[in-house]
């Protein structure tokens, strides 16, 4: 992750502010920075979002392209993760470590039955499938980094417009895709299931909610918690270099659950407003 | 692309817009608040995004230092879902690399480097199925709002030849056509070019029109790039109520 230097006073300081559930923006130990969530950001893809969550900026880009199903699921489409740090704490080749395990972190995720339902994105079994190309950009790392792109992935997902296609078989046996005439006539997916990751860093005796890079440099061990929207916990894991109790991580899964619900709330009520605003709705993108 | 005229009788390109005429420009400076200097740039359908870092202690080698002047290192990176194909590697392939090169060139003839010696300015652009014209230009409001001095504005834009006549601006449907196209980076307070370049054959009368039609263009990006400088130290006075 990117660093940030810290002398020891600061360091102390937001250990003991932490304490007394006083963070040094003034947040409460389970509350999250400002988020701003904008879909259909990027014109040629089949679904994109923007999330600003304090100073971390993500753009996620979902693709739809076809391929065929892989051979133990002949039944499904898949879903492919790309992570790119463009960042210069990361100059050069050093963002590759960074986005590899991001990436990875996302493929085991969604890697349950619940998450998305990989059906739908099937055409013809065996032969045909849709494949989401997900591609993450990594525009600002301000702290945070796994919940901003969870909740991007999931507003791009819900973003997502895949075309309507038919298979047509003639005489011989050979099949023909379709696509269908009307540019509005396409599938969505449904993103009620799609865990958001809570990520819960230990400082001192407590444990945080979105820290910032400064929060994050003072903490040795975090807890990330994927959530759906009822509630259940569908991936857990410990990264830092230092070791959890283990009240400590009962603890920290309680309160991901809790914050996970109120985030997967909100994070329904704005891109189904922004939905409803329709294709009059005035695209601010960066330039707001 | 049989029946796609470039240019119709009437002189009107595809998208209807005349020979000479801009695709629409809007910009923003200051878009990241962690980096020293960020703009955002759309030419038509082109995004670019640029952020700008310095100047700064040289990092990785010293051995780079240059004594009287500092480094300029430019990155250039495109996201994978920008073109119409799925592009595999954003950066680190052979086109990012010629990109950052020409971009470090624009800007080292228009940085005033020897007032920061030792030292390094970073510069990342990102194209949505961007051109060069757009990565210069929002390089340049970036490196403003980082308060970095330079000679003059740095100002690019392409241009094409069709039919006996200069186009300017060219949007993606009129460079996939493949006829030449001319780059040009231009400092328009004296009139000096930054970079110059051109790909396909173009008989040598006719370069003087088409360099006459992209310094023009480039002039004219300058006029918008002026406006929204100046509009945007007004907002940052307003602010602090000066």
């Amino acid at each position: 992750m990117a660093s940030v230097t810290l002398s020891e006073a600061e360091k102390v300081y937001i250990v003991h502010g932490v304490q007394e559930d006083l963070r040094v923006d003034g947040r409460g130990c389970e509350d999250y920075r400002c988020v701003e969530v904008e879909t259909d950001v990027v014109s040629n893809t089949s679904g994109s979002a923007r999330v600003k969550l304090g100073h971390t900026d993500i753009l996620v880009g979902v693709k739809a392209e076809m391929g065929t199903p892989k051979l133990e699921k002949p039944n499904e489409g898949y879903l492919e993760f790309f992570v790119d740090c463009a960042t210069p704490e990361f100059e050069g080749r050093g963002g590759d470590d960074l986005g590899t395990e991001i990436a990875n972190t996302l493929y085991r995720i969604f890697n349950n039955k619940s998450s998305v339902d990989l059906k739908t994105l099937c055409i013809s079994p065996r032969e045909h499938c849709w494949v989401l190309y997900v591609d993450v950009l990594l525009l600002e790392c301000g702290g945070n980094l796994f919940d901003a792109i969870s909740i991007a992935v999931k507003a791009a997902l819900f973003n997502t417009r895949i075309p309507r296609v038919r298979v047509l078989e003639d005489e011989e046996g050979s099949k023909d895709i379709e696509l269908s005439d009307d540019p509005y006539d396409c599938i969505r997916l449904s993103v009620e299931n799609v865990p958001c990751i809570v990520t819960l860093c230990k400082i001192g005796y407590r444990h945080v909610v979105d820290a910032t890079l400064q929060e994050e440099a003072c903490s040795l061990a975090s807890l990330l918690v994927s959530v759906t929207s009822k509630g259940v916990v569908t991936c857990m894991r410990k990264v830092g270099k230092g070791s959890l109790d283990p009240e400590s991580i009962f603890e920290m899964m309680e309160t991901g659950k809790r914050v996970g619900k109120v985030l997967h709330a909100s994070l329904q009520s704005v891109v189904h407003k922004e939905e409803s605003l329709g294709p009059k709705r005035q695209k601010v993108g960066f330039l707001g | 692309m049989a029946g796609l005229e470039l240019l119709s009788d009437q002189g009107y390109r595809v998208d209807g817009r005349r020979a000479g005429e801009l695709r629409k420009i809007q910009a923003r400076m200051g878009v990241f608040a962690q980096a020293d200097g960020s703009a955002y740039i759309e030419q038509g359908n082109t995004k670019a995004l640029a952020v700008v870092y310095g100047p700064h202690e040289i990092r990785g080698s010293r051995a780079r230092a240059l004594p009287d002047r500092a480094l300029v290192n430019c990155q250039y990176s495109s996201a994978t879902f920008s073109t119409g194909e799925r592009k595999r590697r954003p950066h680190g392939d052979r086109k990012s690399c010629e990109m950052g090169l020409q971009l470090r060139q624009t800007f080292e003839a228009a940085i005033l480097t020897q007032l920061h010696p030792r030292s390094q300015i970073d510069i990342y652009v990102q194209a949505d199925g961007g051109t060069y014209a757009a990565c210069v230009n929002a390089a340049t409001l970036a490196v403003l709002d980082a308060g970095i001095p330079m000679r003059d504005f740095v100002c690019a834009c392409s241009a094409g030849f069709v039919d006996g006549t200069a186009l300017a601006d060219l949007s993606h449907v009129e460079e996939a056509a493949g006829g030449p196209q001319l780059a040009l980076a231009l400092l328009p307070a004296s009139g000096q070019i930054a970079l110059l370049e051109m790909d396909a054959r173009l008989h040598e009368d006719h370069l003087e029109r088409v360099l006459e039609a992209a310094a023009q263009a480039a002039r004219d990006v300058h006029t918008l790039l002026d406006r929204v400088v100046r509009q945007h130290v007004r907002e940052a006075s307003i602010l602090l109520g000066d």
